[in-house]
């Protein structure tokens, strides 16, 4: 009984403003490494011919590594150390709730073409979220399609990626 | 004075009918997307910039740039109506606006608010009609050394005058400078932070990265918050405006004020959203009441949202002048200029005349023709405002979608688009300010090759930036601004720093 409310006391301060506000630097200062390793590999410095052509992102990844760990260090030891937690649970949840949904729907534009996609992820989303009758879901979902088609391939003549719906019908 | 001349012949450009109507679909779709969260004006002409590469190049920006005027009216009605800004720039709108529309007021807080638009968006042409062909000319001098101190200068300037912390600024701008260089390497034809994957070798579009950061990003945030509006009646009585308008005059120092305010920041890289910070809170720090605001006072919607409208103006300016976008959105319409083959700098009012003056004269248009859109068509767009998140959100999400993969008719950048949206999130949380990594990924490469044009004509010695005065006062300025957190830190730790509070919000 003892070790629960420590176990969540350590998942709080994992979890709270400072701490991903520090993850994020971390991440950062990765990428700036790989920025400096690749153009290193390319050469940083001066050629005969003036600077070589990994010469100006080097910098660039020299200051975005020193720029995370001036913020690192900040997270450490500033006086604005936030320690209330980053995003609260329920919250996250909504946020979730959309970004799941659209990384599936993503998906299946690749699937299903970007139509059919665009069609139940509208539909399903209104059903799902907010409740809408599954009929009102549906008209909605296919109305938005049909303009998104008849905007993009009949009015501006720009093809968006299409599937075995589309197929059938012989687009 | 032959700007008047030039200007005319601008709006034999403009007047046409397939320019006007240009016009019009621009500030509607401007006004829609500067109500509805989660798209404003920088993402909404990147989705729109892809299908305008069929039209000609002028009746394109007509069109793009009314949607910037109509996004920057809009943002005021959500601010009024519903206490909730549409657009960062109208945060300092909601604080005055809301208590107005509360107590019954909501038609005399729209009105003040568009006109006061209205103001600050023609100081702001104003200045670009006769300060422009000024500043071209002298550009005209520049050398790679000059462009490269402009450019240091203008990302200095936004680690001095931003509201975010210094380290996050350097931070987001930098990343904008790396994903600039992914591809190949223009000068030398390597290929450059590509790690082997022939899908990186165009490059990171910024088009993308804008519709990621600012659509995508920003539904997630207003997930978070959980949207509800619940707003006010939004008619607007003709009697209203002519008794609103009839008031105006008492005001003319607020307006003078902010729309000074508003030029400055928008030329230098300081952004809308400051510009009505700093316009709310000299209007309050002037006032002879100052108690009374956020209770409901005009001024304290006149302020800033003449301010902003002024700044969004004349952020266009350093951009047509000298290729250097002043705000997130004037960065979208340069990456456009630049794909429709006109090179944005001084070359551009010698060589594009049609171009520029039809483009400055339909500002004018552009923004008479907002307000007279905006005051008719307010119930409309409050309407649109009713209509449940959950339905909205998927449809906002559709044309991010469709937005990124026009760009080049590749699956990819929608995936791109939802990883830059998930980093908006996280950067928007932990106040990462999004406007300088959007520029840097636009001039990142015009950057680069000033400098390393100037570094070949130096031989690598960096003392050329201090060859003669014209490079070395730019770069001194530069540095200044570079520095200004630290000055204003030791200014500070002298007396009580307690200038203009605002709370910071990132632009």
């Amino acid at each position: 009984m003892e070790a629960k409310p420590e176990k969540a006391s350590l998942l709080a301060r994992w979890t709270s403003h400072r701490a991903v506000d520090a993850a994020v630097v971390v991440v950062t200062f990765l990428i700036g490494i790989a920025v400096m390793t690749d153009t290193y590999r390319l050469g940083a410095g001066w050629a005969r011919g003036g600077p070589q052509s990994g010469y100006f992102p080097f910098r660039i990844g020299a200051i975005i590594c020193i720029a995370s760990a001036a913020i690192f260090a900040r997270t450490l030891v500033g006086a604005h150390r936030r320690n209330e937690p980053f995003v609260q649970w329920r919250r996250l949840r909504l946020v979730l709730a959309i970004l799941l949904p659209t990384l599936v729907y993503i998906l299946g534009i690749q699937l299903l073409g970007i139509y059919v996609a665009s069609a139940l992820f509208i539909a399903g989303f209104m059903r799902i979220a907010g409740k809408y009758h599954w009929v009102k879901s549906a008209l909605v979902g296919i109305a938005t399609a049909a303009v998104l088609f008849w905007l993009f391939e009949l009015e501006f003549l720009v093809p968006l990626p299409k599937g075995p719906l589309e197929r059938l019908l012989g687009y | 004075m032959d700007q008047i001349g030039l200007l005319l012949h601008g709006f034999s450009v403009a007047l046409t009918w397939y320019n006007g109507g240009m016009m019009l679909v621009g500030i509607m779709l401007g006004v829609l997307v500067g109500v509805l969260p989660g798209l404003g004006a920088p993402n909404g002409v990147a989705i729109l910039l892809p299908l305008t590469f069929g039209m000609p190049p002028t009746s394109a920006v007509i069109m793009l740039s009314c949607i910037y005027w109509g996004a920057l009216f809009g943002g005021a009605i959500t601010s009024i109506l519903f206490n909730i800004p549409g657009e960062p720039s109208s945060v300092a709108t909601t604080f005055d606006g809301y208590p107005l529309a509360q107590k019954g007021r909501a038609a005399e807080a729209l009105t003040s608010a568009f006109t006061g638009s209205f103001i600050g968006a023609l100081s702001g042409i104003l200045l670009i009609t006769f300060l422009a062909p000024l500043v071209a000319r002298f550009a005209l001098e520049f050398g790679p050394p000059e462009f490269f101190a402009v450019y240091l200068l203008t990302f200095c300037s936004f680690i001095g005058i931003g509201k975010s912390r210094p380290g996050k600024t350097i931070l987001s701008m930098m990343l904008g400078f790396g994903m600039a260089a992914v591809g190949m390497d223009t000068m030398s034809g390597q290929l450059r932070l590509t790690f082997g994957r022939i899908e990186l070798m165009q490059g990171i579009d910024f088009l993308v990265v804008v519709i990621g950061l600012f659509g995508l990003g920003e539904i997630l945030v207003t997930m978070e918050e959980g949207l509800q509006f619940q707003g006010k009646s939004a008619r607007i009585d003709p009697r209203i405006i002519f008794r609103t308008w009839g008031r105006l005059p008492r005001y003319w120092m607020t307006l003078a004020r902010s729309a000074l305010i508003g030029c400055w920041m928008g030329i230098t890289p300081g952004g809308a959203t400051a510009a009505s910070f700093m316009g709310y809170g000299l209007a309050k720090k002037f006032s002879r009441e100052p108690d009374k605001f956020g209770t409901g006072q005009m001024e304290g919607v006149l302020a800033p949202e003449t301010a902003a409208h002024a700044s969004g103006t004349s952020a266009l300016l350093p951009m047509l002048v000298l290729g250097i976008p002043g705000s997130a959105t004037a960065a979208v319409l340069l990456g456009g200029l630049m794909i429709w083959g006109l090179e944005p700098g001084p070359l551009l009012f010698v060589e594009q005349k049609d171009f520029v003056w039809g483009l400055i004269a339909s500002m004018y248009l552009g923004n008479i023709a907002g307000l007279i859109v905006v005051l008719t068509t307010v119930p409309l767009f409050a309407s649109i405002l009713r209509i449940p998140f959950s339905i909205i959100a998927p449809m906002i999400i559709v044309v991010c979608a469709v937005g990124a993969y026009t760009v080049h008719n590749n699956m990819l950048d929608v995936w791109f688009m939802a990883l830059f949206g998930i980093v908006g999130y996280f950067f928007k949380k932990l106040d990462y300010p999004l406007a300088p990594l959007v520029l840097s990924l636009v001039l990142g490469d015009k950057a680069e090759d000033a400098f390393r044009q100037t570094m070949l004509a130096s031989k690598g010695s960096l003392a050329i930036f201090w060859s003669n005065w014209l490079v070395g006062s730019i770069t001194a300025v530069a540095l200044v601004m570079l520095l200004w957190p630290l000055i204003s830190l030791l200014w500070r730790g002298k007396g009580d720093g307690a200038a203009i509070s605002a709370p910071s919000v990132s632009g």
